[in-house]
C-alpha cells in the first residue's frame, strides 16, 4: 500500500478497500442523476433517526453548468465522488481520514494537509454542518462535515460525513494536469484507457445537450410532474390495502425529489431560471425533501419503533 | 498564591474566531472567580488551531468565608412576611435570632458563608464557561448533547504553586480533565504532560506549536519579507491576510513560490485577489514594476525536502485557479472590445428590487438621471450619460462573478479596453464611492455625476416603495447612501438644488410602480418638471400630461399621485437634513445653527445651506454676533407682545423724521446701512459679508435699548419705535431663522 497508485481505478479501489477495512458497508452508486454524493438516499436519509450507521460508496454526480466539452483541464458535467457517512461520528473520524490519505499515497510527512473551514449548506435539502474543506499542499481534497440538520430535522446523533472529489484528488495524486490524460486502468495494462477514452466523447455530447437542446418546456413539465408525484406518494395512507402492512414510501418519494433536483439544474443550466425565480425553484425541492425526512423518520430505518 | 492553567484542546477552530475565543475565555472565567471570591494577579488567553488556553497567575487559594447579618420582620409580623424573608437570606426559622429594636423584638438572620477552595470554584466556573461558550456558531458531534465550535477532544486545568501541580478535577459528559496535551498534529503527535504554564508553552514549542498567535504572525511577516528581499522584492501588506493565515498554522512554514510567466500580464488586483480569496497566499511585488510576480505561502509543516512538494503543489494549484482566471479575463476582454452589449442585455435578468425592476431599468433611470445632473457638476452630458450606461456592465463578466469584490474595479479595465472616453472608465470604478464615512470621494465630474445620480436612484426607489430606514433597520444602507450625496456635494463644491431631481426620480419610480399606463405620462411629466425647476410648476405639467395620455384618467388621481410625490421628495429631504446635522455636528457646528438655516429658503441646496451655516456658527462666535442674538431677541419679543396685544402687524416703515434720540436714530443710519451691504451679498450668496454686516448692528441695537424707552406714552412714537424693532426682526431674519438659536 505504501507505493502510489498508478490509475484512477486503483484510487477508488484503494479507498473502498481502506474503509471497508473500517467497517463500513460498501455500497454501490444511487442509480439516478444526483448533483452530488449526499444525494444518496444512504447519507440523507440515513443521516435522520437514531440508528447507528456506517456507509461508504463512489456516487457519480452531475453539474450541467460545469461542462466544458471535455476541454477544461478540471472542469466537467459528469465526475465522481467518494461518500463516507459514519453515525454516529466517531470520536477518532479525523485520524481514520488522515488513514484514508495515507492509503491512496499522501504521504503526511511529506506534505501539508490542513483543515480550513468550511461551513456546509445545502439549500435544497434543507440541511446544513459544520466542517472544514481539506487542503493538501493548497488544494482542498475532501470535504469533511458534522450533520447537524438535515430535511429540517436536528441529527441525533450527529453523523460524519466525508466527500473526496475523486477526479482532483487522483489528478494530484497521480501528477496530471489535464482530467482527460489521466490513466483510468493500469497504463501497463494490455489496452491502457485514459479518462479521455472513456469520457471526452461524453462530456461534448452532455455540454451541448445540458447547454443548447434540452427543451425546457419539457424539462419544467417534468419538474412540476416528479413535484406532483412526490406529493401523491405521501399523501398515502401508512397501511397498504393490498398486503395490511405498514408501508411508508419514503424512498420512492424521495426519488421524486432527487429527480426535481436534478431536473432543476438542467434548467439552471439553460438560463431559464431568472435569479428571484431560482429561489423559488430551491424552495420547492426544499419542501419536497422536508416532506420526505418527515415520512423516512416514521419508518423503521428512520429509527421509529417497528 | 497558586498559577491556573486551562487548555481547551479541539479539533480545528475557524481562524477568524480564534482571537475573540481567547478574549472570551479569560473574561468568562476570570468574571466568574471574581464574583466567587476569587482574586488574581495578571491573566493571559492564547489561541492556535487546534487549543485555547488560559493562564492566570496569583490566584487565591480559597475565598474568603462571609457573614452577613440581615434585620427581618418584628416578631409576631404575619407568617407570609416571615416566610419570605427566610427565603430571600436561605435560611430557617431555627436559624433566627430574636433582637431588641427602638419598635420592639425583631428576627435576625445571620448568613455565614464558609470559604470555598478555589479548585471547586474553578472546576465550577469552568463548566459553566464551556457549557454557554458564545461560539459565533457551535455544533454538536457523535451522541452526545455537548456543544463545542468542533468536537472538544481533552481539557488541560491545573493549579500549580511551589509544591508542585495539582489537576483540577472536572468531567463534561466524559470529557475530563488532566494535566495532558499534545502537539503538532503531524510532527509531535503524541501527548505529553505539563506542570504549569512556563512548562506548558515551552514544551508546546518543542512540539512544534507556537502559543502566541502574534509570535506566529510576526514570525510569518518577518521571513516572508526577508525572503521577499533577497530577490528585490516585497510583500504586499495585508494585515488581516496575516491575522487569518497566523490562525490556520501551530507551526509556520513561509515559502515562496513562483507564478508562471503566462499570467503576468492579468491586472495586479486579479493577480492579488485571486491568489488571497482561494489560497490564502501573499502578494510579492516588484518595486521598480510595481507587478506581482511571486507568492508567498505559509505551511504548518517542515518537510525532508524542505517543502519542495509543498511548494511545487501549491504552484500547480494556483496554476489551475489563473488558468481560470486567464480564461475569464480573456473571455471578457472580447465582449467589452466588441462594446459590452450582451452583459448589458443580461442585466434586465438580474432583479434589483422586486418593486423596483431590473438592473436594467435601473441603469435607464440612472443615465437619464446623470445627463441631468452633469451641467450642475460641471460634466459633459454625453459622458455622464454613457458612462452610466456601461458602470454596471462588469456585474455581469466571469471575472466579477467569480471575484464580486473586483466589481468597479474591472468595469474601468473592460471601459479602458472597449476604448471609452478614460472619464467614463474612471466613473465606472469611482461611482460605487464614497462607501464609508473615511472612504474618498471622486472629484472627476462624470464620476461625481453618474455616484450622485446612482445613489439618488437607490434612495428615491426606497422613498417610493415606502422602504425607508427604521430605527437600527436600514437593511439597503440608505442611510450611508444619503451620507454619500452629502459628501459628493460638499466636497465638490456641487451648488444644485435638490428638491427638483428627488421629484423627478420618486416620480419615476412611482410610474414604474403603479405600472405602464402612468410610465409613458410620468416620462414626460418629468422631464416637463426638471425643465421648469420649480415644485410648483408641476400642476401645469401634470396638466400637459393628462391631455397627452392616451387613456384619460381623471383629474382626483393626478392630484393624488401629483401630492404624493411632493410629500416624498420633502420627506427624502428632511431625511437629507437629518444625516447632515449629524454629519455637520462631527464638524463642530451645532444642530440649531443648522436648524436656522435649514428653516430659510433654498435649503434643497446643501452647499449653499452648510455655507450659510458656518457663516452664522463664525458671526455666532464673535462678541458682536452673540450679543446681537440677545438684541434680536429682545426686540422681537417685544414686537411680538405688541402685535398680539394691539392685532397688527408692525411692519409699516419706520420713519427717520419721528426719531427724538440720538440712539434712535444711530440705529436708523445703523440699519440703513446694514440694509446696504446685506442686499448685495445675500444676492451674491455671500453670507460672509451678509453677517459681518448683521453683527455691525449690534451697538446700535444696544445703545437703543439702554437709552430709549418703546412703549412711549405718545402712541406716534411707540408705533414708529415698534416698526423700527421689526425692521432689525426682518434685518436678521432674511440672513437667518434666529429664532431657531438656542440660549
Amino acid at each position: 500500500m505504501a507505493d502510489k497508485p498508478r490509475s484512477f481505478q486503483e484510487i477508488i479501489l484503494r479507498l473502498q478497500t481502506y474503509w471497508a477495512s473500517k467497517g463500513c458497508a460498501i455500497l454501490q452508486p444511487y442509480d439516478m442523476e444526483v448533483g452530488a454524493g449526499t444525494f444518496h438516499p444512504a447519507t440523507t436519509l440515513r443521516a435522520l433517526g437514531s440508528k447507528a450507521w456506517a456507509a461508504a460508496y463512489v456516487q457519480p454526480s452531475r453539474r450541467p453548468t460545469d461542462g466544458r466539452y471535455g476541454e477544461n483541464p478540471n472542469r466537467l458535467q459528469h465526475y465522481y465522488q467518494y461518500q463516507v457517512l459514519i453515525k454516529p461520528s466517531p470520536p477518532d473520524l479525523q485520524e481514520l481520514y488522515l488513514g484514508s490519505l495515507k492509503a491512496i499515497g499522501i504521504d503526511a510527512s511529506l506534505h501539508d494537509i490542513r483543515f480550513v473551514e468550511d461551513d456546509w449548506e445545502s439549500p435544497t435539502l434543507g440541511a446544513w454542518g459544520l466542517g472544514w474543506e481539506v487542503w493538501c499542499d493548497g488544494m482542498e481534497v475532501s470535504q469533511f462535515t458534522y450533520f447537524q440538520q438535515v430535511g429540517g430535522y436536528d441529527c441525533k446523533p450527529v453523523s460524519g460525513e466525508l466527500t473526496y472529489g475523486l477526479e482532483r484528488l487522483a489528478m494530484y495524486i497521480l501528477g496530471v494536469d489535464h482530467v482527460m490524460d489521466m490513466p483510468f486502468n493500469d497504463p501497463q495494462s494490455p489496452s491502457p484507457l485514459t479518462y479521455r477514452d472513456v469520457f471526452k466523447q461524453t462530456e461534448e455530447e452532455y455540454a451541448r445537450w445540458n447547454f443548447d437542446v434540452a427543451d425546457t418546456d419539457i424539462l419544467l413539465q417534468h419538474f412540476k410532474d416528479a413535484e406532483a408525484e412526490c406529493q401523491r406518494i405521501l399523501e398515502q395512507p401508512a397501511e397498504d390495502p393490498k398486503t395490511g402492512k405498514r408501508i411508508i414510501m419514503a424512498h420512492p418519494a424521495y426519488d421524486q425529489c432527487i429527480k426535481a433536483s436534478h431536473l432543476f439544474n438542467l434548467l439552471d443550466a439553460r438560463g431559464v431560471i431568472s435569479v428571484t425565480e431560482r429561489q423559488a425553484y430551491i424552495g420547492r425541492v426544499r419542501t419536497l425533501a422536508k416532506a420526505c425526512a418527515d415520512a423516512f423518520v416514521q419508518t423503521e430505518a428512520g429509527g421509529a419503533a417497528a | 498564591m497558586p498559577d491556573l492553567l486551562i487548555e481547551l484542546f479541539s479539533e480545528e477552530i475557524p481562524a477568524r474566531m480564534q482571537t475573540r475565543a481567547a478574549d472570551d475565555l479569560k473574561k468568562l472565567v476570570t468574571d466568574g472567580l471574581v464574583e466567587a471570591g476569587l482574586t488574581y494577579a495578571g491573566a493571559a488567553a492564547f489561541s492556535t488551531p487546534r487549543r485555547l488556553a488560559l493562564s492566570l497567575d496569583g490566584l487565591s487559594a480559597e475565598s474568603k468565608a462571609t457573614r452577613e447579618e440581615r434585620k427581618g420582620p418584628k416578631v409576631g409580623a404575619p407568617d407570609k412576611a416571615i416566610d419570605g424573608f427566610l427565603r430571600g437570606a436561605g435560611v430557617t426559622r431555627e436559624d433566627l435570632e430574636i433582637r431588641d429594636d427602638k419598635k420592639g423584638q425583631v428576627y435576625f438572620a445571620v448568613i455565614e458563608k464558609p470559604g470555598r477552595l478555589a479548585a471547586d470554584i474553578i472546576a465550577e466556573v469552568l463548566e459553566k464557561t464551556i457549557r454557554n461558550f458564545p461560539w459565533p456558531k457551535s455544533m454538536r458531534w457523535g451522541d452526545g448533547p455537548l456543544k463545542w465550535v468542533r468536537p472538544l477532544h481533552s481539557i488541560i486545568c491545573i493549579l500549580s504553586d511551589e509544591a508542585g501541580a495539582q489537576v483540577v478535577p472536572l468531567d463534561i459528559d466524559g470529557i475530563t480533565s488532566g494535566d495532558s496535551t499534545r502537539g503538532h498534529r503531524f510532527l509531535a503527535p503524541d501527548a505529553f504532560s505539563v506542570t504549569g504554564f512556563d512548562d506548558y508553552e515551552a514544551k508546546l514549542k518543542r512540539a512544534h506549536v507556537i502559543l502566541r498567535a502574534d509570535e506566529r504572525a510576526e514570525l510569518i511577516w518577518h521571513d516572508a519579507t526577508n525572503q521577499a528581499f533577497a530577490l528585490g522584492l516585497e510583500v504586499v501588506e495585508d494585515r488581516g491576510l496575516l491575522a487569518e493565515v497566523a490562525g490556520l498554522v501551530e507551526w509556520p512554514v513561509v515559502l515562496l513560490g513562483q507564478i508562471a510567466d503566462t499570467f503576468l500580464g492579468l491586472p495586479p488586483e486579479v493577480l492579488q485577489t485571486s491568489m488571497k480569496e482561494h489560497q490564502k497566499f501573499f502578494s510579492v511585488r516588484n518595486p521598480k514594476t510595481s507587478r506581482i510576480e511571486r507568492f508567498v505561502t505559509v505551511a504548518n509543516m517542515e518537510t525532508a525536502d524542505h517543502g519542495a512538494t509543498i511548494l511545487a503543489g501549491n504552484q500547480k494549484v494556483l496554476f489551475a485557479r489563473l488558468a481560470d482566471a486567464k480564461f475569464f479575463w480573456e473571455n471578457d476582454l472580447r465582449v467589452a472590445k466588441a462594446g459590452m452589449d450582451p452583459w448589458l442585455e443580461s442585466l434586465s435578468n438580474v432583479t434589483f428590487h422586486n418593486k423596483l425592476g431590473s438592473q436594467k431599468d435601473r441603469i435607464e433611470r440612472i443615465a437619464a438621471l446623470a445627463r441631468e445632473i452633469a451641467p450642475a457638476v460641471g460634466a459633459d452630458p454625453e459622458l455622464a450619460e454613457q458612462a452610466a450606461r456601461v458602470a454596471k456592465a462588469d456585474l455581469s463578466s466571469e471575472m466579477v462573478y467569480e471575484f464580486p469584490e473586483l466589481q468597479g474595479l474591472m468595469g474601468r479595465y473592460y471601459a479602458t479596453e472597449a476604448g471609452l472616453d478614460a472619464s467614463v472608465a474612471a466613473a465606472c470604478q469611482e461611482h460605487y464611492s464614497p462607501l464609508g464615512p473615511s472612504d474618498d470621494v471622486p472629484t472627476a465630474p462624470v464620476s461625481v455625476a453618474v455616484a450622485l445620480a446612482d445613489k439618488i436612484d437607490t434612495l428615491t426607489g426606497f422613498w417610493a416603495i415606502d422602504e425607508k430606514p427604521t430605527g437600527s433597520k436600514d437593511p439597503f444602507a440608505l442611510r450611508r447612501a444619503a451620507l454619500g450625496v452629502i459628501r459628493l456635494v460638499l466636497e465638490n463644491s456641487v451648488s444644485s438644488k435638490l428638491l427638483p431631481v428627488f421629484q423627478l426620480t420618486v416620480l419615476k419610480h412611482m410610474a414604474r410602480v403603479r405600472g405602464s399606463e402612468y410610465a409613458m405620462m410620468a416620462d414626460k411629466a418629468a422631464l416637463a418638471l426638471i425643465e421648469a425647476g420649480k415644485q410648483n410648476e408641476a400642476a401645469r405639467v401634470f396638466e400637459a400630461l393628462r391631455a397627452e395620455a392616451a387613456d384619460t384618467s381623471d383629474e382626483e388621481a393626478n392630484k393624488k399621485l401629483l401630492a404624493a410625490m411632493n410629500a416624498m421628495a420633502a420627506d427624502l429631504l428632511s431625511f437629507f437634513h437629518d444625516r447632515l446635522k449629524v454629519f455637520l455636528k462631527d464638524k463642530g457646528i451645532r444642530h440649531d445653527i443648522i436648524d436656522a438655516c435649514i428653516a430659510m429658503p433654498g435649503n434643497d441646496d446643501l452647499t449653499l445651506l452648510v455655507k450659510r451655516a458656518e457663516a452664522l456658527a463664525e458671526t455666532l462666535a464673535t462678541d458682536d454676533g452673540e450679543n446681537l442674538i440677545q438684541g434680536f431677541k429682545r426686540a422681537n419679543n417685544i414686537l411680538t407682545q405688541a402685535e398680539e396685544k394691539d392685532g397688527v402687524e408692525y411692519s409699516y416703515g419706520a420713519d427717520i423724521k419721528f426719531a427724538e434720540d440720538d440712539a434712535e436714530k444711530a440705529l436708523f443710519a445703523a440699519l440703513d446701512a446694514a440694509d446696504a451691504k446685506i442686499a448685495p451679498a445675500m444676492a451674491a450668496e455671500d453670507f460672509s459679508t451678509a453677517m459681518t454686516a448683521m453683527a455691525a448692528i449690534r451697538p446700535a441695537v444696544d445703545a437703543f435699548f439702554t437709552d430709549v424707552q418703546v412703549n412711549a406714552d405718545s402712541q406716534v412714537l411707540r408705533r414708529n419705535r415698534l416698526n423700527l424693532l421689526s425692521r432689525i426682526r426682518n434685518l436678521c431674519l432674511s440672513v437667518a431663522d434666529l429664532t431657531k438659536i438656542e440660549g
